[in-house]
């Protein structure tokens, strides 16, 4: 059991990357929501859309939203092996739940774990159950609706052995609630044998505050990737996502990342590589378009034969942001293979009058180029987030 | 014949070094114009100038292209007037695919030449980003594919030959033909024109030629029958041209 004075303590500890977030600015966010049956005709549906939530559900194996701190819909196609609730519910529901909480995040870690235990706050339940392949994407749908309140979640991901499942969350501001703080924590469990594509993709207001903290652990010879897009404005983000892996697992850490102008985004994601024969990649992507962007990579080999490699570019399209790219490897073993390189610059020239020579005007060959460098560069993307990703650059305004 | 492109008096600097000292020379439409030089005359710096690059700075001369000044016309306006340019060792295009950018760049044909890429032995390589791990042959087929859907009426060709094996060498010559002379119609011979690089000669093999350029130290020195001047070049190398011009001159 946390010692609840350890963890009271902890709210006023600073996170150890990005600007303090005085919490005392925000309200605590609405536990009560809309119960929406149809997601296609709710007024939320084009803000799901653009953070790859589909609103009719097609090729989807069922959809989980809230808005603000409370669950407004859950629905799954009849599916065997996969079971999906808020975690309220499912905690309920299930005894053995409470030696999955607070055991990959810490809510000691900082202030906004803390807040989100003390509070107890609701978020969603997804579980595969041992041996089940779960064909289309769960989707979940974080909505914050109301101005200058927290939005306060604690999700629980739970893909037994020899399971498989795909999942998408989106996560969106309503443009009357841009002054709001998001905070979610994120437990994931991966057991053996089995794999997750764990994909998240955001658009949030222009002053919307962002510190999710994600822990995964994974088993032996599992597979774990986790995929994080934001392309549009928001205030201040910082994330650093870790994970721990066991005997012949490996993890694929994909962060593509546009700063706006008035944006501060540092994220990446940290990587134990605890068992023998497991392997990472942190492959981060970013633009800078005038606002500030920091990618942090961090391998840690803690066993033999690990394989890690680690890459941060980034393009900077506008002056009067910043950009750093921050690979850090530390191996304890003497038998581990760990890389990593990191590039900032602008789009070499050549390579838009290539483009150009071939008819492209300018314009089209730096979109050509971007477009490739956010995504097209980076292996393992499910195909469906592809297409997410694809229509989001486009949308994205990068001409801007 | 009318004149396709002419070269006047062209001056040039790269890197803040004058690479173009005077260059003149001309292209009749239809005409294959070969250019032969030591390395580091600057033939690969006169293409891309005729292109448009921008790492090359232009001190003062003009490039005629179809009558009009292309001196100073970014690169991509002198693509749509009907330059095209196969380079030796073009850039990586990281996460752009080949396929999609043939897509993209040509709308009207480049859909009718992806579907022939099997032809260019280019299939495999749609979905691979651009040169990216490319061997040189794979350069060649790649930008000979491109080229096959941008449809230019005159094309800069540097060194097609160079770094081929002998079982690719025949597809990169026929597949040049293809580009110069209109298949539908062979009664009509050749119609697109080409500046064409080589140290070789063996491209001629495929293309024929009609005109030679020596090029050295930044000049024309010398021009003529292109099988002759090839002939001499091996014989002598281009130590004679320095002779030939002194007594010429």
């Amino acid at each position: 059991m946390q010692d609840d004075k350890a963890v009271r303590e902890a709210l006023s500890k600073k996170g150890a990357y990005g600007a303090d977030i005085d919490l005392d600015r925000y309200e605590e966010g609405s536990r009560d929501a809309e119960q929406i049956s149809d997601l296609k005709d709710s007024k939320y549906s084009a803000y799901m859309e653009k953070v790859g939530v589909i609103a009719d559900e097609m090729n989807r194996s069922g959809t989980l939203m809230f808005i603000d701190n409370a669950p407004s819909h859950c629905s799954s196609a009849v599916q065997e092996g996969l079971e999906m609730m808020p975690l309220s519910q499912a905690l309920k529901v299930h005894d053995g739940l409470k030696d999955y909480m607070w055991k990959a995040v810490s809510p000691t870690k900082d202030k906004y774990t803390a807040k989100s235990y003390l509070e107890d706050s609701d978020g969603y339940f997804v579980r595969v159950k041992a041996g089940y392949h779960i064909k289309d994407p769960v989707q979940a749908c974080m909505m914050l609706d109301t101005d200058r309140t927290i939005q306060n979640v604690h999700n629980i991901v739970i893909v037994e052995d020899g399971a498989s499942l795909e999942m998408i969350t989106g996560c969106s501001t309503s443009p009357h609630a841009n002054d709001s703080l998001h905070v979610g924590v994120s437990e994931i469990y991966v057991g053996n044998d089995a794999s997750l594509a764990f994909s998240m993709i955001h658009n949030w207001g222009k002053e919307t505050g962002v510190r999710p903290r994600t822990g995964t652990v994974v088993g032996k010879n599992s597979a774990y990737t986790n995929n994080y897009v934001i392309l549009n404005p928001v205030g201040t983000l910082q994330s650093f996502p870790s994970c721990t892996l066991d005997e012949g697992s490996s993890a694929l850490y994909n962060t593509m990342c546009i700063a706006h102008e008035g944006s501060d985004i540092d994220t990446g994601g940290l990587v134990y590589l605890n068992g023998r024969g497991s392997s990472a990649q942190i492959m981060s992507r970013s633009i800078s378009m005038g606002g500030h962007m920091c990618a942090r990579g961090r391998l840690v080999g803690n066993a033999p034969e690990v394989k890690a490699h680690l890459e941060c570019r980034s393009i900077i399209m506008k002056d009067g942001g910043s950009t750093s790219a921050v690979p850090e490897l530390e191996a304890h073993v003497a038998d581990v293979e760990m890389t990593h390189e990191a590039a900032v610059g602008k789009i070499a020239q050549d390579q838009i009058e290539y483009l150009m020579s071939r008819g492209l005007s300018e314009d089209e060959a730096v979109s050509m180029i971007v477009r490739g460098f956010l995504s097209g560069s980076i292996n393992g993307l499910p195909a469906e987030l592809q297409r997410e990703l694809d229509e989001a650059i486009s949308q994205a305004n990068l001409g801007d | 014949m009318t004149e396709m492109l002419s070269v006047v008096d062209l001056h040039a600097e790269a890197g803040g070094r004058e690479i173009l000292k005077g260059v003149d020379l001309t292209v009749d439409q239809g005409e294959t114009c070969v250019l032969f030089g030591p390395n580091g005359s600057g033939k690969s710096t006169l293409m891309s100038t005729i292109m448009g690059y921008s790492n090359i700075t232009v001190t003062s001369g003009q490039i005629i292209f179809k009558g009009k000044d292309i001196t100073d016309m970014p690169v991509d306006e002198r693509a749509k007037l009907g330059i095209g340019m196969m380079m030796q060792r073009p850039p990586n295009i990281y996460g752009v695919k080949l396929g999609d950018l043939i897509r993209v760049a040509s709308p009207q044909n480049g859909e009718a030449v992806l579907a022939d890429a099997d032809k260019f032995k280019m299939s495999g390589f749609l979905d691979r980003e651009i040169n990216v791990g490319f061997s040189g042959g794979e350069i060649k087929r790649s930008e000979l594919l491109q080229l096959t859907a941008q449809k230019p009426e005159f094309i800069l060709l540097d060194e097609p030959e160079s770094g081929v094996d002998l079982e690719n060498i025949d597809l990169i010559g026929n597949k040049v033909h293809d580009l110069l002379y209109d298949s539908a119609c062979p009664g009509r011979g050749r119609h697109v024109s080409s500046l064409v690089i080589t140290h070789t000669g063996q491209i001629m093999d495929y293309i024929g030629a009609d005109k030679g350029y020596v090029m050295k130290n930044g000049r024309i020195q010398c021009r003529g029958n292109p099988l002759e001047l090839l002939k001499e070049i091996k014989k002598n190398g281009y130590g004679e041209c320095d002779a030939c011009r002194m007594i010429r001159l």
